[in-house]
């Protein structure tokens, strides 16, 4: 063989690229193992898909000078939680040497003028959601795009009549009466009995649920996921419900 | 100015002529001055529950064409003063009724009378559109079964949408439901709906109750509003409804089964 066979220049397997992502931080104001737990648990609670695989950062600015984190054992928790620590931001030399050990690298401390500017701090884990749903669509300083418009009914939704919530949530306040049409992106709510049709999520969103105080429906569906009349009347049937869709399944649960 | 009520119901023969019929004359008979239109063009059958099939000379149509005015086409009512009616047209089709023409002849009735009742045809095409478009007041007749009640319903939505009320943003139509043809002891049986299921599926306000009555057959092939018979039930049940409709309170009478005494339980119950 010569070398010209052997030798052509191989395709190159990266290229050097700088960039911006925006990623979800976890502002340490203390640490302590139960604390940590408990309140990581009820906000991944709150918006588990949004949480699931969600890499964060460990923000050390607001930790007093002498406090101790193991690390270690806030990387178990969060990756039990289905997040996954990547970096910690400022924090003294042996937090950061700390932090080393456990396979975290160190960002620079977070300027004085950055965190004024930052989002505002939430006080709800759903409030929490959504503002790094925002982030990561546009850089950090520019306000979150608004939020998902919902449609409010309050007269009874009449056999024939068909109400669309068109990017968003559909609330109705009356009762639906059975060859009625309620159809929304996201979630369906109705106050009332519901006799007709209700299909939430028609553009594909997963996530979106049906509540109704009376099921008497003729069909529900989620995101194409349905089911009919015959196939609802189990325990469940005229009572306060919560619909939502599991691995492909509709899971009809009491309120 | 001129209140105008539908009588509409969406299903077929649940009562709207009678209802019609018994309404205007008994609005009449309290002194109001009122016009029932027939809007059943080419089935029409108002004029023979009121008994004027034989003085008909013009009709709705011939009105809205400019056949003939409305002193022409009106029939007076030979029994309640105060009382006209306006015939449908048996020749021609719903077709004839033209927006713009039932509107006209709605505006000329509105100058000299109190009451328009408008007594819509079956179904939801274009005459029951018609009839129901210039609506101030809807009663929804509504017999106490399945079928009845989904096309009430849908009556109800079509009402809420396509009136000239819904479409101009005013105050939404005023509904009524008028339960007819209810008999007690087969709701009690559990044969038929009762007042609270169809309450409870229509989500509207309960007008009145009619029962069961023999006494709507004679009255319609006589030819008097049923409304007349104080002596029959159905025509006592008007009756409330008629105040009901006008604000007075008025409990509800023949919806439960009534008792029979020991000499109806001895000698057979007569109805």
């Amino acid at each position: 063989m010569t070398q010209e066979q052997i030798n052509f220049p191989p395709e190159k397997c990266f290229h050097i690229k700088g960039g911006r992502i925006s990623v979800t931080t976890l502002e340490l104001t203390h640490y302590d193992y139960r604390g940590f737990n408990d309140q990581l648990s009820q906000a991944v609670g709150a918006a588990p898909q949004l949480f699931e695989q969600m890499p964060i950062v460990l923000g050390l600015e607001k930790l007093a000078p002498e406090a101790f984190v193991d690390f270690i054992e806030i990387c178990q928790i969060c990756q039990f939680h289905g997040l996954t620590p990547v970096a910690i931001r400022g924090g003294t030399p042996e937090l950061q040497t700390a932090a080393a050990v456990a396979g975290l690298t160190s960002l620079p401390a977070q300027s004085r003028r950055a965190a004024r500017n930052a989002e505002p701090e939430a006080e709800t884990p759903q409030v929490e959601a959504i503002a790094p749903r925002a982030e990561a669509q546009s850089a950090p300083q520019e306000a979150p795009p608004p939020a998902r418009s919902s449609r409010l009914i309050t007269t009874p939704v009449r056999s024939g009549q068909q109400v669309y919530a068109q990017g968003g949530d559909l609330i109705v306040m009356a009762p639906v009466s059975a060859g009625a049409e309620i159809l929304a992106d996201g979630h369906i709510h109705v106050y009332g009995p519901l006799r007709g049709r209700a299909l939430a999520g028609i553009q594909g969103d997963t996530d979106a649920r049906i509540f109704c105080q009376s099921l008497e429906a003729e069909l529900v569906s989620i995101a194409g996921h349905y089911r009919i009349n015959e196939d609802l009347r189990g325990g469940l049937w005229r009572s306060a419900v919560r619909i939502g869709l599991s691995n492909d399944q509709l899971q009809i649960e009491a309120l | 100015m001129a209140e105008i009520i539908v009588v509409t119901s969406g299903k077929g023969g649940v009562g709207k002529t009678t209802t019609s019929a018994a309404v205007g004359t008994g609005l009449a008979l309290r002194g109001h001055r009122t016009v029932i239109i027939d809007f059943d063009i080419g089935l029409r059958n108002l004029d023979l529950i009121m008994n004027c099939e034989r003085r008909v000379v013009y009709d709705f149509v011939n009105v809205i064409n400019g056949e003939a005015n409305l002193n022409q086409a009106l029939i007076k009512d030979k029994r309640v003063e105060n009382l006209f009616i306006l015939p449908a047209s048996q020749t021609r089709d719903k077709d004839a009724l033209t927006m713009e023409g039932v509107q006209r002849v709605l505006e000329e009735l509105s100058q000299t009378f109190n009451y328009i009742v408008c007594d819509s045809p079956a179904g939801i095409e274009h005459g029951a559109l018609m009839a129901l478009y210039f609506a101030d007041r809807a009663i929804i007749v509504t017999n106490p079964e399945v079928s009845s009640v989904r096309d009430s319903d849908r009556i109800l939505g079509i009402l809420s949408s396509k009136s000239r009320r819904a479409e101009t943003g005013k105050d939404p139509v005023r509904e009524h439901l008028l339960i007819t043809r209810y008999s007690p002891e087969r709701v009690a049986n559990g044969e038929m709906l009762s007042i609270a299921d169809i309450e409870d599926i229509l989500s509207v306000p309960l007008l009145g109750v009619i029962p069961e009555s023999k006494s709507v057959l004679r009255a319609s092939n006589e030819g008097v509003p049923v409304i007349h018979d104080q002596d029959s039930d159905a025509g006592q049940a008007y009756s409330d409804a008629i105040g009901r409709f006008l604000g007075e309170e008025r409990a509800l009478r023949f919806t439960t089964v009534a008792k029979k005494g020991l000499l109806q339980r001895m000698f057979g119950g007569r109805e």
